[in-house]
């Protein structure tokens, strides 16, 4: 019994690799033109290199139901996935998450350690609860939520913007409210002290 | 995730920060504001589920919904005392006011989506023979004598209704690490210590799956 479930497991996990190994091709490249050739990103596409893969997957999938629908995704996104069967989608996921991210250290490093307090410990008297809770203790995120260490402080900042601009609605609560009510200085804490977060 | 004067040496201090909300909250006794009460429901929301029914996030967030108000208000004094340690949610709560305290509790108790589910339902018979009859061989009382045969609670004992299993293998885990924390202020959490502590791995996944998918 106990040496049937490891062989399943082998296999699945061979079978992953396999498809992930597959999916490094044409639909890999046209990927990189725009997120780069590590996938760490290039402004304004984000990084890919360590998403979790069921965000990447939700997200491609929200681009072709046109759900995503802040400007640079309309322009870009709404046509690149447009031909993606679910099984690509679900390849190229798993191909993004397993890469290694490298953090864009491109936010402002005064700003950051207020970014740092907002993010661990939540502004109790102004009704903003602590990123942490959901998106980890690195920013590491997990499952459907995702990982926000290491991306690029332009997209991190223009992302949290358009919450209360009233963009990725589709994605429903908590986020619309939450990024909604944060002022212009610590959307900019915040991007800055992501953009500088190191870690797996 | 630092909170100040936690160390030996800024014990006074800390005492005297923590004294200064009630001190506040003495001078505007009354009922709190129903626009404040609603702001800071939607910030309990934000992280506990639109209907409190829990969320999983990097941490299990629990359920709220439908729990007893005697237990909330109880563990929202435990969290500033330090009897139950989590700095996130000693952050949460050394800001209420005793009368949003009550407000809110009143809020969550009065709730009652269904629940998330999500745990193994293979494990459900086992975990509903040791709710009800416990394990008499390991000394471990039924879990319905306290928590009642519906396992809705009373009074300061909780509500595991419904609960998202892996909060409730998190909390039966860490039982002795997290709760009855502070020795000059025991409570009602030792009265769950043998239990937690007697009840293995697989038994506490078991119970858990059981009582997560009650209504």
């Amino acid at each position: 019994m106990n040496c049937t479930w490891k062989t399943a497991v082998l296999v699945l996990f061979g079978s992953a690799v396999a498809m992930a190994v597959q999916a490094e091709t044409l639909a890999v490249r046209n990927c990189t033109w725009c997120h780069g050739t590590g996938a760490q990103g290039y402004s304004p596409a984000p990084g890919l290199a360590g998403q979790r893969s069921e965000y990447i997957f939700n997200q491609l999938r929200a681009f072709n139901l046109h759900q995503r629908d802040n400007p640079f995704s309309k322009q870009y996104m709404w046509a690149a996935v447009a031909h993606l069967s679910p099984q690509s989608a679900h390849d190229l996921a798993l191909y993004f998450a397993a890469l290694p991210p490298h953090p864009a250290n491109d936010g402002d490093r005064e700003s950051a350690a207020i970014g740092q307090t907002i993010y661990q410990q939540g502004m109790p008297d102004d009704n903003i609860v602590a990123c942490v809770v959901c998106h980890g203790p690195n920013a590491e995120g997990t499952g459907p939520i995702p990982r926000l260490g290491g991306l690029s402080y332009v997209y991190l900042k223009r992302r949290l913007e358009q919450w209360g601009q009233g963009y990725h609605l589709a994605a429903g609560p908590p986020m619309p409210d939450i990024a909604g009510r944060l002022s212009p200085g610590q959307v900019q804490a915040l991007a800055s002290y992501l953009s500088f977060i190191n870690g797996r | 995730m630092r909170v100040t004067g936690r160390g030996s040496s800024g014990r006074a201090a800390g005492t005297r920060l923590l004294l200064l909300p009630a001190i506040i909250a003495a001078a505007f006794a009354g009922a709190a504001r129903a626009d404040d009460v609603q702001g800071k429901l939607g910030y309990c929301k934000d992280c506990h589920g639109v209907a409190a029914q829990g969320y999983r996030g990097y941490f299990p967030i629990p359920r709220l919904a439908g729990q007893q108000s005697e237990y909330l208000e109880n563990q929202l004094r435990a969290f500033i005392e330090h009897r139950r340690t989590n700095n996130i949610m000693f952050n949460v709560a050394h800001t209420l006011k005793p009368s949003m305290v009550a407000a809110l509790a009143a809020d969550f108790q009065a709730l009652n989506p269904p629940p998330i589910g999500g745990a193994p339902k293979e494990r459900v018979a086992e975990g509903r023979r040791i709710f009800q009859d416990g394990v008499p061989d390991a000394n471990i009382a039924a879990c319905a004598a306290c928590h009642g045969p519906d396992a809705t609670g009373r009074g300061e004992i909780p509500r595991l209704a419904g609960q998202l299993y892996p909060y409730l293998i998190k909390e039966l885990v860490n039982w002795g690490h997290e709760r009855g924390q502070n020795p000059s202020r025991p409570d009602t959490s030792a009265i769950m210590s043998p239990v937690a502590h007697s009840l293995n791995k697989s038994q506490i996944e078991a119970v858990a799956a059981y009582v997560s998918y009650l209504k």
